[in-house]
């Protein structure tokens, strides 16, 4: 991963969290099948709402915030699973029948 | 992550020194590598992920690490500050590429013409011998001047650059071939030379010659079968 597409997205979290917001980074660790975005895109969330860089097309993003809103909270790190055979597969799986984990951490 | 790493990645960064961030999963125990004091394996597991630039998770004895490489961006050297290169600069930065335009005539590569881009008015030939072009270095020549293209392609030649391209004709780059044949280079050589420049998508306009510049350069570094020239009849 080149620094200029993963690393702007850390620096812009890290501008966030220097700005005094609470931040939470993910990023995906691995990729089966389709997966649009390649291990170490990233997404950076803020607890107010800002939202920076992508994980997916867009299938998960809106699941890995909320996700992001737990570790923000708890400060514990979490490892997500997206698949279509995920149970969860319903509600927030990717269209394209790809599988992606994807690792929240908080800004501390 | 803590502030410690953070800080510590901002430093790799600005020093343009690849580092590879480990975390463990899922505690998300995290440190940077190449460190001596980390197991040799996890060093071992870092340096190819470097060498790959392609992140990704590894099983060390029953721990799974995530491996992200940082690695510093790749680079374009662009002799010839025209008005292709004026769409080219802003279009390569988004797709990884630090940016140099290479034109000793200031009335073109002036900060006006090019806002915000690393500028060098030496010589080409100089300036290939500063910045050393290599693996991760791609040589573009667009000012159609033998006096200015052919010292950076004579260069670019003797380097580990992993594109080679020069704007041109057809009839163009075969005149450009016998003179750098002049100066030694072998066909074989002269094979890395994209000439002309970039896929071909019949392009016109200085945008569209860049975009099809940059669709070449994705194409080699990704891999893909449209980055492969057949060899010159």
């Amino acid at each position: 991963m080149n620094m200029s597409d993963s690393e702007d997205i850390l620096a812009t979290a890290a501008g966030w969290r220097a700005a005094g917001e609470l931040v939470a980074v993910a990023t995906v660790t691995e990729t089966w099948g389709s997966s649009p975005r390649p291990a170490g895109s990233r997404l950076a969330v803020t607890k107010s709402g800002k939202i920076a860089g992508s994980v997916s097309g867009g299938c998960i993003e809106g699941a890995v915030a909320e996700a992001a809103m737990k570790t923000i909270e708890s400060g514990t790190p979490q490892l997500l699973d997206f698949g279509v055979t995920h149970e969860r597969a319903w509600e927030v799986g990717l269209a394209c029948g790809g599988k992606v984990k994807v690792f929240v951490e908080k800004l501390s | 992550m803590t502030p410690e790493i953070l800080a510590a990645l901002e430093a790799a960064k600005a020093a343009k020194r690849p580092v590879v961030l480990a975390t463990r999963l899922p505690d998300g125990a995290q440190c940077l590598l190449p460190d001596p004091a980390q197991p040799a394996d996890l060093n071992e597991a870092a340096a190819k992920v470097l060498q790959s630039d392609e992140s990704g998770t590894v099983r060390l004895g029953d721990t799974d690490w995530f491996l992200h490489a940082h690695n510093p961006p790749l680079r374009l050297i662009v002799v010839g500050a025209v008005h292709i290169a004026q769409a080219l600069a802003p279009f390569a930065g988004p797709c990884g590429f630090s940016v140099t335009i290479v034109d000793p005539r200031r009335s073109f590569a002036s900060d006006e013409r090019f806002p915000g881009v690393t500028i060098s008015h030496a010589w080409p030939d100089e300036a290939m011998d500063e910045f050393v072009p290599d693996s991760r270095t791609a040589v573009v020549t667009l000012t159609h001047d033998p006096k200015l293209d052919d010292p950076a392609l004579d260069k670019a030649l003797k380097s580990d650059a992993f594109y080679i391209g020069a704007l041109g004709s057809r009839r163009t780059h075969a005149a450009r071939l016998g003179r750098l044949k002049a100066l030694g280079h072998t066909d074989e050589a002269m094979a890395r030379i994209r000439g002309p420049v970039g896929l071909n998508i019949e392009a016109v306009t200085a945008p569209e010659i860049a975009l099809s510049i940059i669709a070449e350069l994705v194409a080699v570094r990704r891999g893909s079968p449209l980055g492969e020239r057949k060899k010159p009849a």
